[in-house]
């Protein structure tokens, strides 16, 4: 059930958001809508937006939880910033692939790959 | 709540099921197991869990859109061969024809429409009945050559 605990991990570094998920199954609606409204939260506190979602500890995700992604790249780039993933389980990755989601969004193998390219 | 007898038959399983995360949350746990028991590849444990997650929660959020107190009735069947699930809900139905296509261009970023592409991209076979609100998914195991 959705509660008043975090659904993220957060860590900031030098002008990167860095953000990981305490769930291993991202399928919940009302933990989608959660994790939708902190990840907002964390681009309203940026004028500039950099945000990496790390996606190490995640075995599944539903539709649901992509249109989310989706909601939150639309709103980073309205901001000027940029969103980009990283270590995407290749099972899932294949779900990016099947939707071509993997052309949206920048996805990079590793965060170090990802930060670099920031 | 197992889909298989102690001979080793498989058995059909049904279940009403509530809009309630828990409720949703332990049948797919039972279906999951159950599929298990039959030792498919990891791949295909994914994609049923998925198509699983999929179809009800359509049948909640489309189906029942305006019936948000109704329940829908899940069923399956998991064999060495095979694992079918049937999603119903009560509503009045819909054409999976008229889903537009999330890939295109001007879908790409629409944050909905992708659920059933997935089923769709996942599973053997998607059947609806000519209402529209019964979807029976069906997973055929690879073969050996298929399974790579």
């Amino acid at each position: 059930m959705a509660s008043g605990e975090s659904r993220l991990r957060v860590q900031k570094e030098n002008d990167v958001t860095q953000v990981e998920f305490v769930d291993r199954n991202i399928l919940d609606e009302a933990n989608i809508q959660q994790i939708g409204d902190e990840i907002s939260a964390l681009i309203d506190a940026e004028a500039d937006p950099k945000i990496l979602i790390n996606f190490s500890n995640v075995d599944h995700l539903s539709s649901a939880a992509l249109g989310t992604l989706i909601t939150l790249n639309t709103k980073v780039k309205g901001k000027g910033g940029e969103l980009r993933l990283t270590n995407i389980d290749p099972q899932i990755y294949e779900v990016f692939v099947i939707t071509k989601l993997n052309r949206l969004f920048q996805i990079y193998d590793t965060a170090e790959q990802a930060l670099g390219a920031f | 709540m197992t889909g298989r007898d102690p001979n080793g038959s498989e058995n059909e399983v049904t279940l009403i099921l509530h809009n309630d995360r828990e409720a949703i949350k332990r049948a797919e746990i039972a279906f999951t197991e159950d599929v298990g028991s039959y030792a498919y590849p990891e791949a295909a444990t994914f994609a049923l869990r998925l198509a699983f997650e999929e179809s009800v929660i359509n049948a909640f959020r489309h189906g029942h859109a305006a019936l948000p107190d109704e329940p829908v009735q899940v069923s399956w069947r998991a064999g060495p061969d095979e694992v079918r699930l049937t999603v119903e809900d009560n509503g009045p139905g819909f054409d999976p024809e008229a889903i537009p296509d999330p890939t295109l261009e001007e879908n790409i970023e629409k944050p909905s429409g992708r659920g059933l592409m997935l089923i769709r991209a996942y599973m053997s076979r998607v059947e609806f009945n000519e209402k529209g609100n019964r979807v029976t998914l069906t997973y055929e195991r690879p073969s050996a050559s298929e399974a790579g």
